[in-house]
């Protein structure tokens, strides 16, 4: 009975990982084995169906691992994995910096307070992500915000609009509540009791949070930063439209290969990388959260 | 059992280890603590006991410096702590809830206190090893408190809280999480332990029974007030109000007047008969009172005993058999209900039927008389 019940409650994230990931994901994977070709749709070999199981052998004869190949010979896409990665490293420990603080701070609040000033980080994220990055180039271009303030202030102009400088302020601002709520939620939830039991025991109000605060709520922190390093790996929006010609990332890239020079296979080559990049992460910090919960 | 009591008597008289005077609290504007005045001896197993809400484990919190006094002063040694944050405290408590960190291990749990003291490295390890023997948890140094059952965590939690050889221990409700078998056997653990410590144990509890069994002396608390104060001997036996003759195991109250008293006894008379007691205690004739009679000390008869020592006839309502001992629930004509309790000692006190007429008495010495 109870079997049985849980065979039909694992039908639905089944049928939900089937249809939006394992589907698409062979998708993925069978373009980046293909080469581009001068076709429509842009790459051979094409799966045709009708040809039933002699077809697929066909298909399947078709394949190469010479996209993978020009991933490794061409330093480009190197560069934007190396590039990618360490932008999105240094967004996650800038937002780890910031957002622990913030984290940290609301919980110090009376709870009716804390929810209204969680309600006030989450706020601004309610409007459109691309019109809130857009008021960054406003902020950032030339004669823009930040300039006219430094002006006034007679301090030098600072022109980092279509830098890596300004894909970083973006990313870290664009991420912040999803650093902030993850560690909100494990500080908000820490026993007072614990937080007692180290004062009793000695600790004055700085050793208990070294001691007991912050080692309780590295799992928040591990959360966030995962939330916020995967996804940042892989954005689009915000180098393209804060980031220079010199900024390389592979949401970038995949975008340059597939719409500008219709290379699928190359495109989908690289997301596929990116995407057994990012499994290691993430492979580490569930192992780690089974040895310590 | 005297010996434990007498010891730390003769030290108590210079001055007390702990004294409050006059401490209160306010929780939104309710009194948790109401001017409570308490001396707490040193090297004495001390309980504040009372129902949930009625200030022990706010008075014990102000003790720790967990919560702040709004009025009164605490001394311990002689010294006014109220500046005293409580990391600077001499005073360490056991949860109720264990509190242990679940992020260390036993070992560095029990550490925990020892490095606020910023003692050597071989020092704490030593003092490490002694506790974890002292709460037989030898080798259990490297598990985590989440690999431990339910009593071994609350030996971790006993064992943190002694490691920095604190002036005076406080346990809040330190055994409510264990079930009954183990908790008696802990009682009796905890009470060696203090004795062979020498330490002053401060429990907070609302179990009677565990009170009784590890204090030397108990205060009974009610609403923020310290309504008795004694020896657990003394405050069963000598209750001085209905409520803690009530709240201190159970008993059977009469209402009555005081009718005369001569050198020896007390006559009283209420709605349930006339008694004779052994003294008038505070009683008047003029206002009421009432006669306290553990159920233990009423004596049961299936037929009238006769005489004229005090007794009452009634409805025997039901009985309970708890092995040891059985409870018997009567019924007065008044429609009152007495409870009386006879030890399984020996064979042939077979219980009258349920139903029957049955008959209840007392000695004079047997029953308090109580004004308030």
């Amino acid at each position: 009975m109870r079997r049985r019940r849980g065979g039909l409650a694992a039908l639905v994230p089944g049928l939900w990982l089937a249809l939006f990931f394992a589907f698409p994901f062979l998708l993925v994977a069978k373009l980046s084995l293909s080469h581009t070709a001068l076709a429509m749709p842009p790459y051979a070999p094409q799966l045709d169906l009708a040809a039933g199981w002699p077809g697929l052998v066909e298909t399947v004869r078709g394949f190469d691992l010479a996209t993978y190949r020009r991933l490794i010979d061409d330093p480009l896409y190197l560069k934007a994995f190396a590039s990618s990665l360490g932008l999105a490293g240094a967004a996650t420990g800038l937002l780890l910096l910031i957002g622990y603080p913030i984290a940290y701070g609301v919980t110090r609040f009376r709870p009716a307070t804390r929810r209204l000033l969680i309600l006030a980080i989450a706020l601004p994220f309610w409007t459109s992500s691309l019109i809130r990055i857009y008021a960054w180039i406003a902020i950032l271009k030339p004669a823009g915000l930040l300039n006219k303030a430094l002006g006034l202030l007679g301090l030098p102009a600072l022109n980092i609009l279509n830098t890596n400088a300004a894909v970083l302020l973006g990313l870290v601002y664009a991420y912040l509540p999803f650093m902030v709520l993850p560690l909100y939620a494990v500080l908000d939830r820490q026993d007072a009791a614990l937080l007692e039991a180290a004062q009793d025991l000695g600790a004055s109000p700085r050793q208990v949070f070294w001691r007991v605060t912050f080692p309780l709520s590295l799992p928040g922190a591990a959360a966030g930063a995962l939330l916020c390093f995967i996804p940042m790996v892989g954005e689009f929006v915000i180098p393209d439209l804060l980031g220079g010609s010199g900024t390389l990332m592979l949401g970038r890239t995949i975008w340059t290969e597939f719409f500008a020079n219709r290379d699928w296979p190359t495109a989908s080559a690289v997301a596929l990388v990116m995407l057994a990049a990012l499994l290691i992460p993430i492979l580490l910090v569930q192992r780690h959260a089974r040895v310590a919960p | 059992m005297d010996a434990r009591v007498d010891r730390p008597v003769s030290r108590a008289a210079a001055a007390p280890l702990v004294r409050f005077e006059g401490v209160a609290k306010r929780f939104a504007g309710l009194p948790a603590v109401d001017g409570v005045t308490l001396d707490i001896r040193e090297g004495e197993f001390f309980a504040l006991l009372g129902p949930s809400g009625c200030g022990k484990s706010t008075l014990m919190r102000m003790l720790a410096g967990l919560e702040t006094p709004d009025a009164g002063r605490i001394l311990l040694d002689g010294r006014d702590i109220a500046g005293d944050p409580p990391h600077a405290r001499p005073v360490h408590m056991m949860f109720q809830s264990y509190a242990l960190f679940p992020h260390l291990s036993v070992a560095q749990n029990i550490a925990f206190g020892l490095k606020s003291q910023r003692l050597p490295r071989p020092a704490i390890a030593a003092r490490v090893e002694e506790m974890l023997a002292l709460v037989r948890l030898e080798g259990l140094g490297k598990r985590r408190p989440e690999q431990l059952s339910g009593g071994q965590r609350q030996r971790v939690a006993l064992a943190r809280a002694l490691a920095p050889r604190p002036r005076v221990l406080l346990l809040d409700e330190p055994l409510s999480a264990l079930d009954r078998k183990l908790r008696e056997a802990t009682q009796f653990e905890l009470l060696a332990l203090q004795k062979r410590l020498g330490l002053t144990f401060i429990i907070v509890t609302h179990d009677q029974d565990e009170a009784m069994v590890v204090a030397d002396r108990l205060a009974v608390m009610r609403e923020g007030q310290i309504v008795q104060v004694g020896r657990p001997a003394e405050v069963y036996e000598a209750p001085q109000s209905r409520y803690v003759a009530d709240f201190l195991g159970a008993v059977n109250l009469f209402e009555a007047r005081l009718e005369g008293a001569d050198a020896d006894d007390a006559r009283f008379v209420g709605p349930d008969g006339r008694f004779v007691v052994a003294g008038a205690g505070e009683a008047r004739s003029d206002a009421p009172a009432w006669l306290a009679v553990r159920p233990e000390k009423l004596t049961l008869h299936a037929a009238d005993p006769g005489g004229s020592g005090n007794r009452l006839s009634g409805r025997l309502l039901e009985t309970g058999y708890l092995g040891d001992r059985t409870t018997y629930v009567v019924e007065l004509p008044s429609g009152r209900t007495l409870r009386a309790v006879r030890a399984n000692a020996g064979q042939g006190a077979a219980s009258p039927a349920i139903g029957a007429t049955v008959w209840l008495s007392f000695a004079p010495a047997a029953a308090v008389v109580l004004t308030r």
